[in-house]
């Protein structure tokens, strides 16, 4: 298991080729109250930095980047329901993919906690 | 840089989280958040730094007959002690800002949006001259909800004497005030407005005794919920006050008899109605279509664009403002919003969303 952070504030939780992806508390806390989670289903591939969902707070829509190329293995369909969630467990129960890296290679340009924590200092 | 209101220190002090807004520094939210915010106006009461907006005052026998000239509504007749809302129309019937005005006995008050002030000040100006002044000497706080006349009687007594849309000067504390029986948010409230240096003072007393500091992000999500047009966004000189749902706010002698500007365009809209109208759209589902949205017929005809839109807190549900061509402005008609290239079906529904609670 390996943390990643993106610079569109993106968290991947690696464990062999599957990563779990969210974004971050500080995301969270930058967009205000979620109040609808839009996500791609199963199944769909994408290469990385293609939008693959959209987030909506009271305030704006933001959209979801792939932080790496792969395929969708799971999404976090409970989001559509209680997207406030986001909100209350950004970096654990309101994940947003389960998905299948490609290109483990991309993993190497990411960023580890410290360097995201620099990042949002 | 941008303007700070006398409450600039006061935000900082409860961790607002400030943003700039038509070149002032202003809270757009607290760390409850817009929506406990918004939440905590439709039951309790808030506090909402409005000092960002103009106030001026307008002196002199014939105020009233110049004002006129310039406005729609009837403010010859408007009583002592009375506000009205209004707007300043131009020559195309399109609207240049819109503003309330009240009768305060030996002149006329009229508080208009911080956004147009760079027009609004100079367009007085030119016709009031000496008789017109802006008191930017003033401070403006909104007292907003149902537990807002609660807060204030013990500290103000007039406050309760007051139905919706009157006004009276009062002290608090011996600070001289004005208070008028209004808002912005579709609540019962009242805007109370004092010397800038007391502003501070004030907002403390009415926190402490009750109020919760709320910002402008909840301000939109509450106007928006009460159907309540904002500048800029949902009238501007382009749309005219008919399209716009205001009818109500031109009387029967100024409809008929005009002398404003645009009284063209507006007489001809009311005798055939306008080619577009303003209506509420309740989108199916939990996408918010925002300002912009495109809205078609339901067999993708273009009919129409969103100018407000967002979460409704107090309906859980998104809500839309939109001009649509007047054969769809019917409540229950069926239309779709092009959300990320995508239809999404809606309703059209009467405003506002949510009642207002007005004390009449």
């Amino acid at each position: 298991m390996a943390l990643y952070y993106t610079e569109d504030h993106e968290w991947l939780d690696v464990d062999g080729d599957i990563a779990t992806i969210g974004i971050t508390a500080h995301a969270a806390e930058q967009l205000g109250e979620v109040v609808f989670v839009e996500l791609k289903d199963a199944g769909e591939s994408f290469e990385q930095g293609d939008e693959i969902g959209v987030v909506e707070s009271v305030k704006a829509a933001s959209e979801i980047y792939a932080p790496v190329t792969g395929e969708i293995m799971e999404a976090n369909e409970a989001l559509a329901d209680t997207p406030a969630n986001v909100n209350e467990s950004p970096e654990s129960d309101a994940w947003f993919y389960k998905i299948k890296i490609a290109d483990a290679g991309e993993l190497e340009k990411l960023m580890d906690e410290a360097a995201y924590k620099d990042l949002i200092a | 840089m941008s303007q700070r209101t006398p409450l600039y220190d006061f935000h900082i002090e409860r961790g607002a989280k400030m943003v700039e807004f038509a070149g002032w520094d202003m809270p757009v939210s607290y760390p409850l958040g817009l929506m406990g915010e918004h939440k905590a106006t439709r039951e309790g009461v808030t506090l909402f730094d409005v000092s960002h907006m103009a106030q001026v005052e307008l002196r002199g026998a014939d105020a009233a007959e110049k004002l006129e000239a310039l406005v729609p509504s009837a403010i010859t007749t408007l009583p002592e002690g009375k506000a009205r809302y209004t707007f300043f129309t131009n020559e195309n019937g399109g609207i240049l800002d819109d503003l309330i005005v009240s009768n305060a006995g030996d002149h006329l008050y009229l508080v208009s949006n911080a956004g147009r002030a760079d027009h609004d000040l100079p367009y007085l100006k030119a016709v009031f001259g000496e008789d017109m002044t802006h008191r930017s000497d003033l401070g403006l706080v909104a007292l907003q909800g149902p537990g807002a006349e609660a807060l204030l009687a013990p500290i103000c007594p007039e406050a309760a004497e007051l139905s919706f849309m009157e006004t009276t000067t009062a002290s608090i504390d011996g600070v001289p005030v004005r208070i008028s029986r209004l808002g912005y948010t579709g609540e019962d409230g009242f805007e109370i407005s004092m010397p800038a240096d007391q502003a501070e003072a004030l907002a403390r007393k009415f926190v402490d005794a009750g109020a919760e500091p709320a910002g402008l992000g909840a301000r939109d999500s509450l106007r928006m919920e009460a159907g309540l047009c904002l500048y800029g966004q949902d009238i501007d000189e382009s749309t005219s006050p008919i399209e716009a749902g205001l009818t109500w706010a031109i009387q029967k002698r100024r409809r008929e008899k005009g002398g404003f500007p645009g009284h063209g365009r507006i007489s001809r809209e009311l005798a055939e109605g306008p080619a577009r109208r303003m209506v509420g759209i309740l989108p199916d589902g939990r996408a918010p279509a925002r300002a912009h949205t495109e809205v078609t017929a339901p067999d993708g005809t273009r009919i129409g664009e969103v100018t407000s839109g967002g979460f409704a807190p107090t309906l859980g549900a998104p809500i839309s403002i939109a001009y649509v061509d007047a054969g769809f402005a019917e409540p229950g008609t069926e239309v779709a919003l092009i959300v990320r290239g995508k239809p999404l079906p809606g309703r059209v529904t009467a405003l506002p969303f949510v009642k207002q609670n007005y004390k009449r």
